[in-house]
Protein backbone atom coordinates (compact mmCIF):
# COMPACT_ATOMS: atom_id res chain seq x y z
CA UNK A 1 0.00 0.00 0.00
CA UNK A 2 2.52 2.12 0.70
CA UNK A 3 4.46 1.52 -2.23
CA UNK A 4 1.55 2.17 -4.28
CA UNK A 5 0.46 5.48 -2.65
CA UNK A 6 3.98 6.80 -2.99
CA UNK A 7 3.82 5.65 -6.45
CA UNK A 8 0.67 7.50 -7.42
CA UNK A 9 2.25 10.25 -5.93
CA UNK A 10 4.84 10.61 -8.02
CA UNK A 11 2.87 11.16 -10.63
CA UNK A 12 0.68 13.67 -9.07
CA UNK A 13 4.00 16.64 -10.06
CA UNK A 14 1.21 19.05 -8.81
CA UNK A 15 1.42 18.86 -5.36
CA UNK A 16 2.51 21.32 -2.79
CA UNK A 17 4.60 20.72 0.15
CA UNK A 18 1.75 21.18 2.13
CA UNK A 19 0.15 18.61 0.06
CA UNK A 20 2.84 16.30 0.98
CA UNK A 21 2.80 16.23 4.57
CA UNK A 22 -1.16 15.51 4.33
CA UNK A 23 -0.30 12.92 1.80
CA UNK A 24 2.56 11.46 4.20
CA UNK A 25 0.23 11.56 7.18
CA UNK A 26 -2.88 10.01 5.26
CA UNK A 27 -0.46 6.82 3.77
CA UNK A 28 0.07 6.11 7.33
CA UNK A 29 -3.48 6.04 7.86
CA UNK A 30 -4.29 4.05 4.47
CA UNK A 31 -1.37 1.26 5.65
CA UNK A 32 -2.81 0.92 9.00
CA UNK A 33 -5.93 0.16 7.63
CA UNK A 34 -5.51 -1.66 4.53
CA UNK A 35 -8.43 -3.95 4.22
CA UNK A 36 -6.81 -6.41 1.73
CA UNK A 37 -6.66 -9.18 3.87
CA UNK A 38 -10.21 -8.88 4.17
CA UNK A 39 -11.59 -8.76 0.56
CA UNK A 40 -12.37 -12.19 1.04
CA UNK A 41 -11.86 -14.22 -2.11
CA UNK A 42 -13.34 -17.24 -2.87
CA UNK A 43 -10.79 -20.22 -3.04
CA UNK A 44 -11.15 -23.86 -4.68
CA UNK A 45 -11.44 -24.80 -7.65
CA UNK A 46 -13.16 -23.01 -10.42
CA UNK A 47 -14.96 -25.36 -12.06
CA UNK A 48 -17.27 -25.94 -8.05
CA UNK A 49 -20.69 -25.35 -8.00
CA UNK A 50 -19.99 -22.67 -5.57
CA UNK A 51 -17.68 -20.96 -7.78
CA UNK A 52 -19.99 -20.98 -11.03
CA UNK A 53 -22.63 -19.60 -9.03
CA UNK A 54 -21.14 -16.86 -8.06
CA UNK A 55 -19.78 -16.31 -11.82
CA UNK A 56 -23.86 -16.16 -12.99
CA UNK A 57 -24.47 -13.31 -10.11
CA UNK A 58 -21.96 -11.13 -11.23
CA UNK A 59 -23.82 -10.57 -14.41
CA UNK A 60 -27.76 -11.62 -13.25
CA UNK A 61 -27.56 -10.05 -9.76
CA UNK A 62 -26.31 -11.07 -6.60
CA UNK A 63 -29.72 -13.57 -5.37
CA UNK A 64 -30.57 -13.64 -9.75
CA UNK A 65 -32.87 -11.32 -9.72
CA UNK A 66 -31.30 -9.81 -12.62
CA UNK A 67 -29.46 -6.54 -13.93
CA UNK A 68 -29.58 -3.93 -16.06
CA UNK A 69 -26.12 -3.57 -18.05
CA UNK A 70 -25.52 -2.53 -21.53
CA UNK A 71 -27.99 -5.26 -22.15
CA UNK A 72 -30.76 -6.32 -19.84
CA UNK A 73 -29.64 -9.55 -17.93
CA UNK A 74 -32.20 -11.56 -16.95
CA UNK A 75 -34.05 -12.42 -13.68
CA UNK A 76 -32.53 -16.12 -12.94
CA UNK A 77 -34.41 -16.49 -9.34
CA UNK A 78 -37.70 -18.73 -9.40
CA UNK A 79 -36.58 -20.14 -13.14
CA UNK A 80 -38.19 -23.13 -13.75
CA UNK A 81 -34.73 -26.05 -13.66
CA UNK A 82 -36.53 -27.84 -16.94
CA UNK A 83 -36.71 -24.30 -19.33
CA UNK A 84 -33.23 -23.07 -17.42
CA UNK A 85 -31.41 -26.14 -18.42
CA UNK A 86 -33.24 -26.31 -21.79
CA UNK A 87 -31.85 -22.91 -22.86
CA UNK A 88 -28.27 -23.62 -21.40
CA UNK A 89 -28.43 -26.60 -23.93
CA UNK A 90 -30.06 -24.21 -26.79
CA UNK A 91 -27.06 -21.55 -26.32
CA UNK A 92 -24.25 -24.14 -26.08
CA UNK A 93 -25.83 -25.76 -29.57
CA UNK A 94 -26.20 -22.12 -31.25
CA UNK A 95 -30.00 -22.54 -31.64
CA UNK A 96 -30.23 -19.98 -29.10
CA UNK A 97 -28.19 -16.76 -30.60
CA UNK A 98 -26.17 -15.56 -27.73
CA UNK A 99 -22.47 -14.71 -28.29
CA UNK A 100 -21.75 -14.39 -24.66
CA UNK A 101 -23.96 -17.38 -23.22
CA UNK A 102 -22.74 -19.78 -26.15
CA UNK A 103 -19.48 -19.59 -24.68
CA UNK A 104 -20.44 -19.59 -21.18
CA UNK A 105 -22.73 -22.41 -21.82
CA UNK A 106 -20.54 -24.65 -24.04
CA UNK A 107 -18.00 -24.56 -20.55
CA UNK A 108 -20.52 -25.96 -18.54
CA UNK A 109 -21.43 -29.94 -17.70
CA UNK A 110 -24.83 -31.41 -17.79
CA UNK A 111 -24.69 -31.84 -14.36
CA UNK A 112 -23.13 -28.51 -13.79
CA UNK A 113 -26.49 -27.22 -15.61
CA UNK A 114 -28.85 -29.54 -13.29
CA UNK A 115 -26.99 -28.14 -10.10
CA UNK A 116 -27.13 -24.42 -11.52
CA UNK A 117 -30.64 -24.55 -12.13
CA UNK A 118 -31.75 -26.11 -8.61
CA UNK A 119 -30.06 -23.86 -6.92
CA UNK A 120 -31.65 -20.71 -8.83
CA UNK A 121 -35.00 -22.04 -8.68
CA UNK A 122 -35.05 -21.93 -4.75
CA UNK A 123 -34.35 -18.38 -4.80
CA UNK A 124 -36.67 -15.15 -4.13
CA UNK A 125 -35.59 -11.93 -4.35
CA UNK A 126 -38.22 -8.77 -4.98
CA UNK A 127 -38.46 -8.09 -8.67
CA UNK A 128 -36.10 -5.17 -9.67
CA UNK A 129 -39.00 -3.01 -11.18
CA UNK A 130 -38.52 -0.27 -13.30
CA UNK A 131 -41.38 -0.80 -16.00
CA UNK A 132 -43.67 2.46 -17.32
CA UNK A 133 -46.83 0.95 -14.76
CA UNK A 134 -49.38 2.70 -16.75
CA UNK A 135 -49.29 0.02 -19.13
CA UNK A 136 -49.75 -2.33 -16.01
CA UNK A 137 -53.46 -3.02 -16.72
CA UNK A 138 -53.41 -3.24 -20.28
CA UNK A 139 -50.74 -5.55 -19.71
CA UNK A 140 -52.73 -7.68 -17.66
CA UNK A 141 -55.36 -7.94 -19.92
CA UNK A 142 -53.43 -9.16 -22.32
CA UNK A 143 -52.06 -11.45 -20.40
CA UNK A 144 -55.15 -12.89 -18.94
CA UNK A 145 -57.32 -12.91 -22.02
CA UNK A 146 -54.96 -12.72 -25.60
CA UNK A 147 -56.06 -10.62 -28.10
CA UNK A 148 -58.62 -12.43 -30.31
CA UNK A 149 -58.46 -10.08 -33.06
CA UNK A 150 -54.60 -10.86 -33.83
CA UNK A 151 -54.32 -13.95 -32.92
CA UNK A 152 -52.27 -13.55 -29.80
CA UNK A 153 -53.35 -16.39 -27.61
CA UNK A 154 -53.83 -15.32 -23.25
CA UNK A 155 -49.89 -15.74 -22.13
CA UNK A 156 -51.80 -16.99 -18.86
CA UNK A 157 -52.98 -20.43 -20.76
CA UNK A 158 -49.08 -21.45 -21.16
CA UNK A 159 -47.08 -19.43 -18.46
CA UNK A 160 -49.58 -20.06 -15.74
CA UNK A 161 -51.87 -17.47 -13.72
CA UNK A 162 -49.56 -15.95 -11.53
CA UNK A 163 -46.67 -16.38 -14.54
CA UNK A 164 -44.63 -18.57 -12.26
CA UNK A 165 -43.79 -21.14 -15.84
CA UNK A 166 -43.99 -25.54 -16.23
CA UNK A 167 -41.69 -27.44 -17.39
CA UNK A 168 -39.89 -25.54 -20.59
CA UNK A 169 -42.51 -23.17 -20.14
CA UNK A 170 -40.53 -20.09 -18.60
CA UNK A 171 -41.28 -18.41 -15.12
CA UNK A 172 -42.18 -14.40 -16.14
CA UNK A 173 -43.59 -13.68 -13.13
CA UNK A 174 -40.27 -10.81 -11.91
CA UNK A 175 -38.58 -10.76 -14.90
CA UNK A 176 -37.07 -7.08 -16.10
CA UNK A 177 -39.09 -5.98 -18.95
CA UNK A 178 -36.51 -4.70 -21.13
CA UNK A 179 -35.03 -8.21 -21.16
CA UNK A 180 -38.87 -9.71 -22.10
CA UNK A 181 -39.07 -6.64 -24.72
CA UNK A 182 -35.95 -7.64 -26.60
CA UNK A 183 -36.65 -11.57 -26.80
CA UNK A 184 -40.35 -10.98 -28.21
CA UNK A 185 -39.09 -8.98 -31.06
CA UNK A 186 -35.59 -10.96 -32.19
CA UNK A 187 -37.16 -14.06 -31.43
CA UNK A 188 -37.17 -14.86 -34.93
CA UNK A 189 -33.73 -13.98 -35.26
CA UNK A 190 -32.45 -15.76 -31.93
CA UNK A 191 -34.58 -18.57 -30.92
CA UNK A 192 -34.47 -21.91 -32.92
CA UNK A 193 -31.45 -21.00 -35.18
CA UNK A 194 -31.05 -24.39 -36.24
CA UNK A 195 -32.95 -25.53 -38.62
CA UNK A 196 -31.86 -29.22 -38.25
CA UNK A 197 -32.79 -29.68 -34.67
CA UNK A 198 -36.15 -27.69 -34.52
CA UNK A 199 -37.18 -26.79 -30.43
CA UNK A 200 -39.56 -25.74 -28.32
CA UNK A 201 -39.09 -22.16 -28.95
CA UNK A 202 -41.29 -22.18 -32.42
CA UNK A 203 -44.38 -22.66 -29.87
CA UNK A 204 -43.93 -18.57 -29.37
CA UNK A 205 -42.89 -17.82 -33.40
CA UNK A 206 -46.43 -17.27 -34.04
CA UNK A 207 -47.53 -15.06 -31.34
CA UNK A 208 -43.76 -13.16 -31.03
CA UNK A 209 -44.80 -12.17 -34.70
CA UNK A 210 -48.53 -11.26 -34.02
CA UNK A 211 -48.12 -8.83 -30.97
CA UNK A 212 -47.77 -5.16 -32.03
CA UNK A 213 -44.48 -3.00 -29.96
CA UNK A 214 -47.11 -1.65 -28.17
CA UNK A 215 -48.37 -4.62 -26.93
CA UNK A 216 -45.08 -6.38 -25.95
CA UNK A 217 -44.15 -3.45 -23.68
CA UNK A 218 -47.72 -3.82 -21.95
CA UNK A 219 -47.31 -7.38 -21.22
CA UNK A 220 -43.76 -7.12 -20.43
CA UNK A 221 -44.46 -4.38 -17.83
CA UNK A 222 -47.20 -6.13 -16.21
CA UNK A 223 -45.52 -9.91 -15.48
CA UNK A 224 -42.10 -7.28 -14.17
CA UNK A 225 -43.99 -6.22 -11.60
CA UNK A 226 -45.09 -9.82 -10.27
CA UNK A 227 -43.82 -11.36 -7.28
CA UNK B 1 -22.73 19.81 -28.94
CA UNK B 2 -23.12 22.92 -30.81
CA UNK B 3 -21.32 26.38 -30.03
CA UNK B 4 -24.16 27.88 -28.75
CA UNK B 5 -24.80 25.46 -26.13
CA UNK B 6 -21.20 24.96 -25.35
CA UNK B 7 -21.24 28.50 -24.53
CA UNK B 8 -24.41 28.23 -22.09
CA UNK B 9 -22.72 25.74 -20.14
CA UNK B 10 -19.45 27.38 -20.09
CA UNK B 11 -21.25 30.45 -18.71
CA UNK B 12 -23.36 28.61 -16.38
CA UNK B 13 -20.30 26.81 -14.71
CA UNK B 14 -18.88 30.11 -14.13
CA UNK B 15 -22.18 32.03 -12.60
CA UNK B 16 -21.95 28.85 -10.94
CA UNK B 17 -18.22 29.07 -9.59
CA UNK B 18 -18.85 32.78 -8.59
CA UNK B 19 -21.86 32.10 -6.54
CA UNK B 20 -20.33 29.18 -4.19
CA UNK B 21 -17.09 28.03 -4.36
CA UNK B 22 -16.10 27.27 -0.84
CA UNK B 23 -14.68 23.65 -1.14
CA UNK B 24 -12.18 23.48 1.52
CA UNK B 25 -9.08 21.94 -0.49
CA UNK B 26 -6.57 19.99 0.82
CA UNK B 27 -3.78 22.15 -1.21
CA UNK B 28 -4.96 25.27 0.13
CA UNK B 29 -5.37 27.11 -3.62
CA UNK B 30 -9.02 28.62 -3.73
CA UNK B 31 -9.76 28.48 -7.02
CA UNK B 32 -12.95 30.18 -7.83
CA UNK B 33 -15.14 28.22 -9.66
CA UNK B 34 -16.16 24.28 -9.44
CA UNK B 35 -15.20 23.74 -12.62
CA UNK B 36 -11.22 25.22 -11.81
CA UNK B 37 -11.48 23.20 -8.70
CA UNK B 38 -12.07 19.93 -10.97
CA UNK B 39 -9.26 21.11 -13.28
CA UNK B 40 -7.33 21.44 -11.20
CA UNK B 41 -6.02 17.65 -11.42
CA UNK B 42 -8.53 16.39 -14.22
CA UNK B 43 -7.06 19.23 -16.70
CA UNK B 44 -8.14 22.23 -18.27
CA UNK B 45 -10.18 20.30 -20.68
CA UNK B 46 -11.15 17.58 -18.51
CA UNK B 47 -8.73 14.79 -20.07
CA UNK B 48 -7.25 13.53 -16.83
CA UNK B 49 -3.94 13.35 -15.31
CA UNK B 50 -2.20 11.23 -13.66
CA UNK B 51 -4.93 9.08 -10.88
CA UNK B 52 -7.17 11.65 -11.71
CA UNK B 53 -9.69 10.28 -13.97
CA UNK B 54 -10.40 11.80 -17.70
CA UNK B 55 -14.33 13.53 -17.03
CA UNK B 56 -14.72 14.63 -20.46
CA UNK B 57 -17.37 12.65 -22.67
CA UNK B 58 -17.53 10.28 -19.37
CA UNK B 59 -21.71 9.17 -18.84
CA UNK B 60 -23.06 12.34 -16.34
CA UNK B 61 -25.03 9.36 -14.41
CA UNK B 62 -21.96 8.10 -13.63
CA UNK B 63 -20.31 11.43 -12.87
CA UNK B 64 -23.41 12.33 -10.55
CA UNK B 65 -23.55 9.04 -8.71
CA UNK B 66 -19.20 9.44 -8.44
CA UNK B 67 -19.63 12.99 -6.55
CA UNK B 68 -22.74 10.93 -4.36
CA UNK B 69 -20.55 8.63 -3.37
CA UNK B 70 -17.53 10.64 -2.43
CA UNK B 71 -19.82 12.82 -0.51
CA UNK B 72 -21.02 9.97 0.95
CA UNK B 73 -17.74 8.55 1.56
CA UNK B 74 -18.76 4.76 0.23
CA UNK B 75 -15.75 5.66 -2.86
CA UNK B 76 -13.10 5.32 -0.24
CA UNK B 77 -9.68 4.66 -2.29
CA UNK B 78 -6.75 6.72 -1.39
CA UNK B 79 -7.17 9.67 -3.49
CA UNK B 80 -10.80 9.05 -3.12
CA UNK B 81 -10.56 9.98 0.47
CA UNK B 82 -8.19 12.68 -0.05
CA UNK B 83 -9.16 14.85 -2.71
CA UNK B 84 -12.48 13.91 -3.97
CA UNK B 85 -14.34 13.40 -0.33
CA UNK B 86 -13.19 17.33 0.17
CA UNK B 87 -14.18 18.43 -3.58
CA UNK B 88 -17.62 16.80 -3.33
CA UNK B 89 -18.30 17.76 0.46
CA UNK B 90 -19.81 21.50 -0.67
CA UNK B 91 -21.29 20.52 -3.87
CA UNK B 92 -25.12 20.31 -4.12
CA UNK B 93 -27.41 17.96 -5.66
CA UNK B 94 -28.21 20.12 -8.47
CA UNK B 95 -24.49 21.81 -8.96
CA UNK B 96 -23.28 17.71 -9.16
CA UNK B 97 -25.93 17.21 -11.79
CA UNK B 98 -24.59 20.29 -13.94
CA UNK B 99 -21.07 19.78 -13.63
CA UNK B 100 -21.56 15.83 -14.63
CA UNK B 101 -23.65 16.85 -17.65
CA UNK B 102 -21.68 19.98 -18.70
CA UNK B 103 -18.09 17.12 -18.22
CA UNK B 104 -19.69 14.92 -20.04
CA UNK B 105 -20.25 17.32 -23.47
CA UNK B 106 -16.42 17.43 -23.09
CA UNK B 107 -15.07 15.81 -26.12
CA UNK B 108 -12.71 13.05 -25.62
CA UNK B 109 -9.29 11.94 -26.16
CA UNK B 110 -7.95 8.73 -25.74
CA UNK B 111 -5.40 8.31 -23.12
CA UNK B 112 -3.17 6.06 -25.13
CA UNK B 113 -0.87 4.92 -23.01
CA UNK B 114 -0.94 1.49 -22.71
CA UNK B 115 1.12 -1.35 -23.59
CA UNK B 116 0.32 -1.72 -27.83
CA UNK B 117 1.38 -5.40 -27.72
CA UNK B 118 -1.18 -6.56 -25.06
CA UNK B 119 -4.29 -4.91 -26.60
CA UNK B 120 -5.29 -7.75 -28.70
CA UNK B 121 -5.51 -9.84 -25.37
CA UNK B 122 -7.35 -7.48 -23.59
CA UNK B 123 -9.36 -7.01 -26.18
CA UNK B 124 -10.47 -10.34 -26.37
CA UNK B 125 -10.72 -10.77 -22.15
CA UNK B 126 -13.00 -7.11 -22.21
CA UNK B 127 -15.29 -8.73 -25.26
CA UNK B 128 -15.84 -12.48 -24.20
CA UNK B 129 -14.47 -12.52 -20.32
CA UNK B 130 -13.14 -16.41 -20.25
CA UNK B 131 -15.72 -18.11 -18.73
CA UNK B 132 -13.28 -21.41 -17.78
CA UNK B 133 -11.84 -19.38 -15.24
CA UNK B 134 -14.98 -17.70 -13.98
CA UNK B 135 -14.25 -13.89 -15.09
CA UNK B 136 -17.38 -12.32 -16.96
CA UNK B 137 -16.93 -10.35 -20.16
CA UNK B 138 -16.73 -6.70 -19.84
CA UNK B 139 -18.67 -5.86 -22.53
CA UNK B 140 -21.80 -6.93 -21.74
CA UNK B 141 -22.33 -4.15 -19.09
CA UNK B 142 -20.01 -1.69 -20.56
CA UNK B 143 -20.94 -1.56 -24.05
CA UNK B 144 -18.81 -3.31 -27.06
CA UNK B 145 -17.26 -0.44 -27.81
CA UNK B 146 -16.78 0.41 -23.86
CA UNK B 147 -18.97 3.56 -24.27
CA UNK B 148 -20.77 2.63 -21.28
CA UNK B 149 -24.65 3.31 -20.53
CA UNK B 150 -26.91 5.02 -17.89
CA UNK B 151 -24.72 4.91 -14.81
CA UNK B 152 -22.14 2.76 -16.17
CA UNK B 153 -19.42 3.91 -16.91
CA UNK B 154 -17.95 4.78 -20.27
CA UNK B 155 -14.16 3.26 -19.82
CA UNK B 156 -12.47 3.55 -23.46
CA UNK B 157 -10.00 5.59 -23.43
CA UNK B 158 -9.61 6.29 -20.03
CA UNK B 159 -5.49 5.96 -19.05
CA UNK B 160 -3.97 2.47 -18.29
CA UNK B 161 -2.63 3.60 -15.05
CA UNK B 162 -6.30 4.93 -13.72
CA UNK B 163 -8.07 1.44 -15.13
CA UNK B 164 -5.07 -0.82 -13.90
CA UNK B 165 -5.33 1.33 -9.86
CA UNK B 166 -9.04 1.09 -9.93
CA UNK B 167 -9.29 -2.31 -10.80
CA UNK B 168 -6.46 -3.68 -8.02
CA UNK B 169 -8.28 -1.53 -5.52
CA UNK B 170 -11.52 -3.56 -5.73
CA UNK B 171 -9.82 -6.47 -5.49
CA UNK B 172 -7.87 -4.82 -2.25
CA UNK B 173 -11.40 -4.21 -0.50
CA UNK B 174 -11.79 -0.75 -1.99
CA UNK B 175 -15.20 1.04 -2.87
CA UNK B 176 -17.47 -2.23 -2.08
CA UNK B 177 -21.07 -0.56 -2.52
CA UNK B 178 -23.81 -3.06 -1.99
CA UNK B 179 -24.93 -5.07 -4.41
CA UNK B 180 -22.26 -3.47 -6.78
CA UNK B 181 -20.82 -6.08 -9.29
CA UNK B 182 -17.48 -4.55 -9.95
CA UNK B 183 -15.33 -5.70 -6.38
CA UNK B 184 -16.15 -8.93 -6.60
CA UNK B 185 -16.18 -9.18 -10.78
CA UNK B 186 -12.25 -7.35 -10.27
CA UNK B 187 -11.01 -9.53 -7.34
CA UNK B 188 -11.47 -12.11 -9.67
CA UNK B 189 -8.61 -10.91 -12.36
CA UNK B 190 -4.95 -11.50 -12.27
CA UNK B 191 -2.62 -8.86 -12.13
CA UNK B 192 -1.85 -10.21 -15.77
CA UNK B 193 -5.79 -9.89 -16.56
CA UNK B 194 -5.77 -6.30 -15.26
CA UNK B 195 -2.78 -5.08 -17.54
CA UNK B 196 -4.01 -6.49 -20.69
CA UNK B 197 -7.26 -4.68 -20.06
CA UNK B 198 -6.39 -1.16 -18.94
CA UNK B 199 -3.90 -1.42 -22.40
CA UNK B 200 -6.46 -2.36 -24.73
CA UNK B 201 -9.21 0.04 -23.09
CA UNK B 202 -6.81 3.10 -22.97
CA UNK B 203 -6.32 2.74 -26.93
CA UNK B 204 -10.40 2.49 -27.57
CA UNK B 205 -11.97 5.70 -29.32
Amino acid sequence: MIIALHRERCIMKVHSSKLAVATAILTIFFSATSRSEEAGRTEGPKSSLQAKIEYCTMCHGSSGQGYRGFFPMPRLAGQQPEYFENQLRAFAERRRENRYMSSVARTLSPSMRTALANHFMHLNPRPLNGAPRQLVSTGKKIFEEGDPNTNVPACMACHGEEAKGQRETPRLAGQLNDYIVSKLVNWKKERGQDAAKPDISAVMLPTSHNLTKAQIAAVAAYVSYLQ
Amino acid sequence: MNAQMMKFFRSKIVVLALVASTVPSLAGSIEPAKFRNCAWCHGESAEGYGPAPRLATQRYQYIENQLLSFRDHTRDNPFSKQYMWGAAANLSPPTMRELAIYLSALPPRAADDGDKELAAKGRALYEDGNPASNIVSCAVCHGPNAEGIRDIPRLGGLSYYYLKRKLEQWGEGYHTTAHAPMPLIASKLSSGEIEVLASYLSFVK
